[in-house]
């Protein structure tokens, strides 16, 4: 399919998402349109519970959206979209397989010689500073390990699009921020299109290009998109401190605030 | 958790001395007639009965066929649970069809099959396995069912993201959880099978050690009934050991309960 040159990586139209809930349908994402650019990290925060990860999961294909359209690389998605990697929030490695076969399955899906992805499983395994660790389980492995393999395992298959849901939310925060500028390294070698779900909005401002707001669900939207214009390469622990940061910081914040009021609200109200 | 060496081995010394004062108080309470020996036996024949049994080696032929009827009984319930388990744990429909069969094959008491398994199947060693079989099926198909409906949605999620076909989810996803949730039941399973052989023979066999002690009882040798369930009882726990060896192989992913890595 030729698609035009110009088309963003991700462009999600008018997408609404209903749940049929319990008494009534419950709508957890409205008329939900945002485009990412090739070679954009773009961050979505929004208050907990807003319907982030259902976008997700929709740009991903996994979830069928109630309305609207995907389109990727300016081609409708129909089914799982497999110009992305998507990494989640919760483990999803698989347990009974030790951390180099983890890393290796996507080449194994793709009917790729075991040896050979073993050995491109290895390289990878070093990248993300695992040597020594692939006959490890996910049990065996520290939480920040776990998703160091969960990162190598997406990006060995060199996906176009990153899609990230929180996926360093459960970690400590030095562990945190030495895996935000691990991936920033690593993305800034070939620039994928990243989409990274947060509610930390320091962490998405110092990831991104450019961090969209979402409202309090339900019916959640965006209510904002700001240009992050600090300089890369960042540190993220360095960046926090920087004038130009803290001005960001403020001018999301004040829209973010009234969101994540609302939000707390209604889990009160629940 | 481990013990130190010495600890360890009071308490194994502990336990033979219980067993010997068990034997001891049998003994004594047989051979001064406070319990009758023709109901209950004297120990020392009963050693001797075993002793013999395994010098002359008659017990051979029929520990084999015990042993037999237990890993084929084994091996096609487990093979059989886990086709169907994975069958209905994807199929939904199948599985809303079939359920009320399913639990009500379940509650039946499956050894009054032994019979009719008798009449199907004649006395040799098939009618054994065919009631293993019905026991151990229902074991590893319960297993099987909630291996699959529970494995973690993130990890099905992501294998499918990976770009894992149909058959590669069954491959590297259901199978593996399914499997373990086969090995958790092993012993039970196991035990199982054992259970069916031994009570097939003991409902109407040529051969097996449940056989002996059917023919034993016969003629009130009570002696012989005992040796009998002794020579199960010894090669139940082998069978035990043997399972818990092979488990510890093969599920090396499962997470121990607090490990820690060996210097």
């Amino acid at each position: 399919m030729a698609a035009p040159a110009d088309a963003p990586a991700l462009a999600l139209s008018d997408i609404t998402c209903v749940f049929p809930g319990g008494t009534a349908p419950y709508t957890a994402v409205r008329d939900v349109t945002l485009a990412v650019a090739r070679g954009e990290f773009v961050s979505v925060v929004g208050p907990t519970g807003c319907g982030k990860s259902t976008l997700l999961n929709v740009a991903a294909g996994l979830l069928a959206p109630s309305a609207g359209a995907v389109r990727v690389h300016g081609a409708r998605l129909d089914g799982l979209n497999r110009k992305a990697g998507y990494m989640f929030q919760a483990d999803a490695l698989m347990p009974w397989r030790d951390a180099l076969d983890n890393i290796a399955a996507g080449l194994v899906f793709r009917g790729i010689d075991k040896a050979q992805a073993r050995r491109r499983a290895e390289e990878w395994l070093t990248r993300v500073g695992l040597a020594g660790f692939g006959n490890r389980y996910p049990h065996q492995l520290s939480g920040g390990m776990r998703k160091r393999v969960a990162l190598a395992q997406i990006l060995i298959l060199d996906p176009q699009i990153l899609l990230m849901d929180e996926p360093f939310s459960a970690l400590d925060v030095q562990t945190r921020s030495l895996m935000e500028n691990e991936l920033l390294d690593l993305w800034s070698a070939d620039r994928k299109s990243v989409v990274f779900i947060t509610h930390d909005l320091e962490e998405a401002i110092a990831l991104s290009d450019r961090v969209i707001v979402l409202s309090a669900g339900p019916a959640t939207h965006p209510i904002g998109s700001f240009a992050i214009d600090l300089p890369r390469p960042r540190d993220v622990a360095e960046i926090r401190l920087t004038p130009r940061f803290v001005e960001l910081h403020r001018e999301i914040w004040q829209v973010l605030k009234d969101e994540v009021l609302k939000g707390y609200a209604q889990t009160r109200r629940r | 958790m481990r013990k130190p060496g010495a600890a360890r081995l009071r308490l194994a010394l502990y336990q033979i001395l219980l067993l010997l004062a068990v034997f001891v108080l049998w003994h004594v309470l047989t051979a001064t007639q406070v319990l009758p020996p023709f109901f209950f036996g004297r120990p020392l024949l009963v050693l001797e009965r075993v002793l013999d049994w395994f010098v002359s080696g008659t017990i051979y032929r029929h520990l084999w066929v015990t042993l037999l009827e237990t890993v084929l009984a084994f091996a096609a319930g487990t093979v059989l649970g886990l086709g169907v388990g994975l069958w209905l744990g994807l199929s939904p429909l199948a599985s809303s069809l079939l359920d009320p069969y399913i639990k009500a094959a379940n509650a039946m008491p499956r050894v009054i099959l032994a019979p009719i398994f008798a009449v199907w199947f004649g006395l040799g060693i098939w009618s054994k396995v065919a009631l293993g079989v019905t026991l151990v099926f229902f074991i590893v198909f319960f297993n099987v069912y909630q291996g699959v409906k529970e494995v973690s949605p993130t990890v099905l999620a992501n294998v499918r993201m990976l770009g894992a076909s149909r058959g590669q989810l069954l491959r590297h996803v259901y199978l593996p959880s399914a499997t373990s949730w086969v090995f958790s039941s092993l012993h039970t399973s196991v035990g199982m099978a054992f259970v069916g052989a031994v009570v097939g023979e003991y409902m109407g066999s040529a051969a097996g050690v449940g056989y002996l002690i059917l023919q034993a009882e016969g003629s009130f040798d009570i002696n012989t009934v005992f040796a009998g369930i002794l020579v199960l009882t010894l090669f139940a726990l082998l069978l035990d050991t043997l399972v818990s060896v092979i488990e510890k192989r093969l599920l090396t992913w499962r997470p121990q309960q607090s490990e820690t890595e060996p210097l």
